[in-house]
């Protein structure tokens, strides 16, 4: 169960759209940036500084980090002041990207394949792939959910392997620990931030 | 009598914990936070080191070992697919079971698998969901982790559906074989040290990049199960009013 999560949770850094954008289609879209991933983080004439920067890149510019902090946010999102919202993002996109960039001496080589896809609205489809592991595992069932309000430019907004979600298990983190905080946003932009500066 | 009673309240239990469809709340957070803390001392103290030491063992020990606990857990659905009415999965378990426990010798092989059958895992608390009832409060237990009002009592139950606890812990002959208490303990102690061994390094990586590692397991367990009860992967439409 807990690997299946660390796949979802790792796979996110095998993003990237460095110098090359991708096709408009999520299908292809999904099956170029991961493919072109895998190649890079294989590449062992990189330096890990180097493949961290690629990371930073593709999570900014496919990754739908806005979004995905709303999302975690949960109801509060609704009722927080835009200042604190703001403030939240900011520390939210940090705290994203570093919890990604840390993941990445866990990456090991694995045989990418896209395997189908579900359109569920003009918003978004679930284009569906799996990993097989090199070292012999068993296959790992990954959906994408990707959102298509501009067809154009396709982005990542959640990693569903296995059926474990990567967005709803962070909102039910942050839910957590604003639930034990008298839902103070600011309490909970502070654990961000100590998350980043560990 | 005094079963009729006991049915009768956890019949009741069940009816209640069937109106809080799903689980987020908490029954008591503070001690399950408590008592999470001791199980990851407990974990730290004995099974990781265990878990370590069995992830240096050959390979092929390693896979006969998941193999083999994977084919009595077998056994447990079973029963289940029955309850649930799933013929055909029963029919993949019952064929898993005698193929590998046969062919398999004594299920350290999996040749089921080759052609084929692949038994989802069904347990009673799996049974009672695709009943309608919902999984109650959330709680961690000592030593056996987290869980829910309705799996808790689910996990009571497996021990009277499960024909291996029968042939141990009751130490009833099932088909001519039989067996102690002390089997029953130690295959699922293997098989918790085969689960830990083979998320080791996850366990450890989840631990570090979670700001509160208590909730993500709680997240984790609690979308696992309702995974395993539509015996589908979950794909909660909770985007669709975030269309910033």
């Amino acid at each position: 169960m807990i690997r299946k999560i660390i796949y979802l949770l790792s796979f996110f850094f095998i993003i990237q759209n460095h110098l090359f954008s991708y096709s408009s289609n999520p299908r292809d879209f999904v099956n170029e940036l991961v493919n072109e991933a895998i190649e890079k983080l294989s590449d062992k004439s990189l330096t890990d500084e180097k493949k961290t920067n690629f990371i930073e890149e593709i999570a900014l510019e496919n990754v739908d980090i806005n979004a995905l902090g709303l999302y975690t946010l949960g109801e509060l999102r609704k009722s927080a002041s835009q200042e604190d919202i703001s403030n939240y993002q900011k520390s939210f996109e940090k705290y994203f990207l570093k919890s990604l960039t840390s993941r990445l001496n866990d990456y090991s080589s694995g045989k990418f394949q896209v395997i189908g896809e579900d359109k569920k609205s003009s918003n978004y489809t679930i284009v569906n792939s799996k990993i097989t592991p090199g070292d012999g595992s068993p296959e790992i069932k990954v959906d994408w959910r990707i959102y298509t309000k501009n067809p154009d430019k396709p982005l990542i907004r959640d990693l569903i392997v296995e059926g474990l979600s990567l967005a709803r298990t962070q909102k039910e983190e942050f839910a957590s620990i604003l639930n034990s905080n008298d839902n103070e946003i600011k309490k909970l932009i502070l654990k961000l931030e100590e998350f980043i500066n560990k | 009598m005094k079963k009729t009673l006991l049915i009768s309240k956890l019949i009741l239990i069940m009816a209640l914990a069937s109106t809080t469809s799903r689980a987020a709340e908490e029954c008591f957070e503070r001690t399950s936070r408590a008592i999470f803390k001791m199980n990851m001392a407990l974990d730290e103290a004995i099974i990781e080191p265990i878990a370590k030491g069995y992830n240096k063992l050959p390979k092929p020990i390693k896979t006969g070992t998941s193999n083999f606990t994977s084919n009595i857990s077998t056994l447990l659905s079973i029963p289940n697919n029955v309850l649930q009415g799933n013929f055909k999965q029963l029919g993949h378990s019952i064929g898993s079971f005698a193929i590998n426990t046969s062919i398999g010798i004594f299920g350290f092989l999996n040749p089921a698998e080759k052609i084929g059958l692949k038994p989802h895992k069904e347990d009673v608390g799996q049974t009672l969901g695709t009943y309608g009832f919902g999984p109650g409060c959330y709680f961690v237990l000592p030593v056996l982790g987290p869980t829910t009002l309705r799996d808790s009592l689910g996990m009571i139950a497996d021990t009277f559906v499960d024909p291996f606890a029968h042939i141990t812990i009751r130490e009833k002959e099932l088909l001519g074989s039989s067996g102690n208490t002390l089997d029953y303990y130690s295959v699922k102690g293997v098989g918790v040290v085969d689960f830990r061994a083979e998320n080791d390094k996850n366990i450890e990586n989840l631990e570090k990049n979670s700001i509160d590692f208590y909730s993500s397991l709680k997240s984790i367990y609690l979308q696992d199960r309702e995974n395993k009860i539509s015996n589908s992967s979950g794909d909660q439409d909770e985007w669709g009013n975030l269309d910033n």
